[in-house]
């Protein structure tokens, strides 16, 4: 073949998204690209296409979530396709299926698109590697969450016009967060400044090495930043002994109006959802003007539609007919 | 049984316990060596049968200290004579089988089960080791002088630690009296919680769980220190990292009567090969680092580590094909052990006697086991090898019931053609006898 502008599937030449750390900073770029178009879908009355009109998607959830699944689930819909939720906690997985049993039998049903969600790190590579179809990492174990990480960039670009050279403090429970890994990969690859800002005990080995600047105190932590996400606290934490408190942890690491205010005036606050309030963020910059925790949301749904109809339809993939 | 007298001429013999390491014949008749000539050519009777291993190696037949067996319990993993099939390709000629099956070996009766089950089934000669504890609950100690009669070679926990310092003690002390090894790995069920692999970048890159090296090192230093303290016979049954190799050096320098093993994996392999989380090089302990790799091969090369294992773990696609964090531990090894050694031995990290003796008269020495020689007299236990042969291991080749080998699709330099049980062929290369 003679040498030509790229075309897409050389931008996009991936048939999953299972996390950051397999994309290039163009692919990255590409995406985000797409996804802005798509927000209009959604604040449009008539919000759904036809593109994906016949292909099926099903959402595999291993593990509970009501805000990421919701958000897939629209996301496929608006694009026309039919959307399945595997309902896992009635189904036989919970009888001792494998993992690998449970991807051969939908594989079998020739879903065009799995949406998986596990709480062991690799297990959804483990099942895209079994299946025929596109597959999704909606999050695993405390690997990645990769589409958690593009709307996060998206929120972010919107917001300031790019990535590149942002001072963003992500903080919290670093350790046991996908969240964290993804946004850590993505945002070290867009050129931006990542500090992550947790009592010692919240952060994985070797963390420094990952590429960021390590503070365990919010007011160093937080100076001069441009983005502030906060992570969610599991109450487990407490029980293993990693941190004494929820009353400490908040006097420590909770993000109140005096924290935030050694950012940047204009600092955006975030958090992936679903928060504890009074655990790691104060209501009142939950809902304050610095907020984007609703706009996060918001563009979750524009990224996964852009993600979901790249995979399914970007570049030659449109006329490979099944 | 009584056929004709057997020569293996020519071969480059290796005994360490005689200070062999040149061109020689080995004479066996029945299930005795009867001899050995310095020469490749001796003068030999008529009827003699005539093996001619002539650019090729010859020792003393391997022993592996530690084998986990699917039997009883498990016999779809791995049965007795399953195991000593895959041993016998192995050039491993006896091994010990480790006490955790279904039920616990932890009494007489399954000891002579055991011991009877070798007898009828296996190609090798299969040693029982018995638990310290009744059922591994660490509470009441087995029986260890009827174990000991009933043929039990040593006592270990499997792959736990014992908690309770004291119960330890009374272990160490009381297995002292019957001059029965205790056997144990280090880990610290506590200090590892739900980690999986070793604690460092690659964990934190894959989000895995890590586990820390002193989870290994701590319960290690305690129990070396009780051992120093009863006077017993400790083994340190699998040894990880620096420090480890480190403290038994320390007790092994004052005369300490303690020994250790490194499983054939912590010296060729290190956390890097678990890749994209591939269920096979779960290990426990875990994979370390590259240094701690490099130290495990110096320690033994040093002698501090007294003796190379496999660590055969047969596990099947029910407890291997899972998310890594959820899949089990342990590796295949038995066919594979020498081979990988040979990569120690090629490198130039540790020379060949050092290696036959860590796989064969150390062995023997530590747990009073017949072997580990070619002394005249000795049991006829022989490997042949030709330490230049290259391949490429194979699923489909493996004789072990289960396929869990660290070393699928490896190339070795290096492979056992024939092995040798009380003077009977019971493994040639390409087919098993039996």
């Amino acid at each position: 073949m003679a040498k030509a502008a790229p075309s897409p599937s050389t931008r996009f030449p991936h048939r999953h998204l299972l996390g950051i750390g397999d994309l290039s900073p163009t692919q990255i770029e590409h995406l985000l690209d797409l996804a802005e178009a798509a927000i209009s879908v959604g604040r449009q009355l008539e919000k759904k296409k036809a593109v994906l009109r016949g292909r099926t998607q099903i959402n595999l959830f291993f593990e509970a979530s009501t805000r990421t699944q919701s958000s897939f689930e629209l996301a496929g819909k608006r694009l026309g396709a039919d959307v399945m939720n595997m309902a896992v906690g009635s189904s036989s997985v919970k009888k001792g299926e494998t993992v690998i049993d449970t991807a051969m039998t939908l594989n079998a049903m020739r879903p065009d698109l799995l949406v998986v969600r596990h709480h062991a790190a690799g297990a959804v590579e483990l099942l895209s590697q079994k299946v025929e179809c596109s597959v999704i990492n909606a999050g695993d174990g405390a690997h990645e969450h990769p589409t958690q990480a593009l709307l996060d960039a998206l929120t972010i670009r919107r917001a300031k016009g790019g990535l590149s050279g942002l001072k963003v403090a992500i903080c919290g429970d670093v350790a046991h967060s996908r969240v964290a890994r993804s946004n850590i990969l993505l945002l070290n690859a867009m050129g931006a400044r990542v500090r992550v800002v947790a009592p010692s005990t919240l952060l994985p080995a070797a963390v420094e090495k990952l590429g960021v600047e390590v503070f365990h105190g919010m007011e160093e932590g937080l100076a001069d930043a441009d983005v502030v996400m906060m992570l969610r606290l599991q109450r487990e934490r407490m029980a293993s002994a990693l941190v004494p408190s929820v009353r400490e942890y908040f006097r420590f690491f909770g993000l109140d109006s005096d924290k935030l205010a050694r950012a940047k005036p204009d600092a955006l606050v975030m958090h992936p959802g679903p928060m504890n309030r009074g655990v790691e963020i104060a209501s009142a910059v939950a809902d304050g003007p610095q907020s984007v925790i609703q706009e996060q949301v918001e563009m979750g749904v524009a990224v996964r539609m852009a993600i979901i109809e790249e995979l399914l339809t970007g570049g030659n993939k449109k006329a490979a007919a099944r | 049984m009584s056929g004709p007298p057997l020569a293996i001429v020519g071969g480059h013999v290796v005994d360490p316990v005689q200070g062999i390491d040149g061109i020689a014949s080995v004479l066996v008749r029945d299930d005795k060596i009867a001899g050995i000539e310095p020469t490749a050519k001796p003068e030999l009777p008529d009827a003699v049968q005539v093996i001619d291993a002539t650019g090729k190696h010859v020792f003393p037949g391997l022993i592996d200290a530690r084998v986990y067996v699917g039997e009883p319990g498990s016999e779809y993993r791995e049965t007795i004579a399953s195991a000593s099939r895959a041993a016998a390709a192995g050039g491993v000629t006896g091994f010990i089988m480790m006490p955790e099956t279904d039920p616990v070996i932890d009494n007489v009766a399954l000891v002579d089960f055991v011991t009877r089950t070798a007898r009828d089934t296996a190609l090798v000669h299969v040693y029982p080791s018995a638990a310290v504890t009744t059922g591994f609950a660490g509470d009441a100690l087995t029986e260890f002088g009827l174990l000991k009669a009933a043929g039990a070679v040593m006592v270990s926990e499997g792959k736990r630690s014992i908690a309770n310092n004291l119960l330890l003690r009374h272990a160490m002390t009381y297995a002292r009296d019957f001059d029965l090894v205790v056997a144990l790995e280090a880990h610290d069920p506590h200090l590892a919680a739900n980690g999986v692999m070793n604690e460092g970048l690659i964990a934190t890159h894959l989000g895995l769980a890590g586990i820390p090296r002193e989870a290994e090192i701590i319960p290690l230093e305690r129990d070396l220190r009780l051992a120093a303290l009863t006077g017993g016979r400790y083994h340190a049954a699998k040894l990880s990292t620096r420090d480890s190799a480190k403290a038994v050096a320390y007790y092994k320098d004052n005369h300490h009567r303690v020994t250790g093993a490194a499983s054939i994996n912590h010296l060729c392999l290190n956390e890097t090969d678990i890749g994209r989380y591939r269920t096979f090089f779960r290990l426990s302990p875990p994979l370390r680092s590259e240094e701690d790799r490099v130290a495990m091969v110096e320690a033994l090369a040093a002698g501090t580590i007294d003796l190379i294992v496999s660590s055969h773990d047969p596990q099947d696609v029910d407890t291997k094909r899972h998310p890594f964090s959820e899949a089990a531990d342990g590796a295949i090894g038995l066919e594979t052990m020498f081979a990988a050694a040979m990569r120690l031995y090629h490198n130039g990290d540790v020379p060949l006697p050092r290696l036959i003796d860590a796989m064969s008269a150390r062995p023997a020495a530590i747990f009073g086991l017949p072997g580990g020689s070619l002394k005249k007299g000795a049991r006829a236990d022989i490997a042949i090898a030709d330490l230049e042969l290259p391949w490429v291991v194979a699923e489909d080749d493996l004789v072990s019931r289960s396929k869990n080998t660290a070393f699928e699709g490896a190339r070795f330099t290096g492979k056992v053609l024939q092995t040798l049980v009380a003077g009977r062929t019971v493994y040639t290369s390409g087919t098993t006898s039996g």
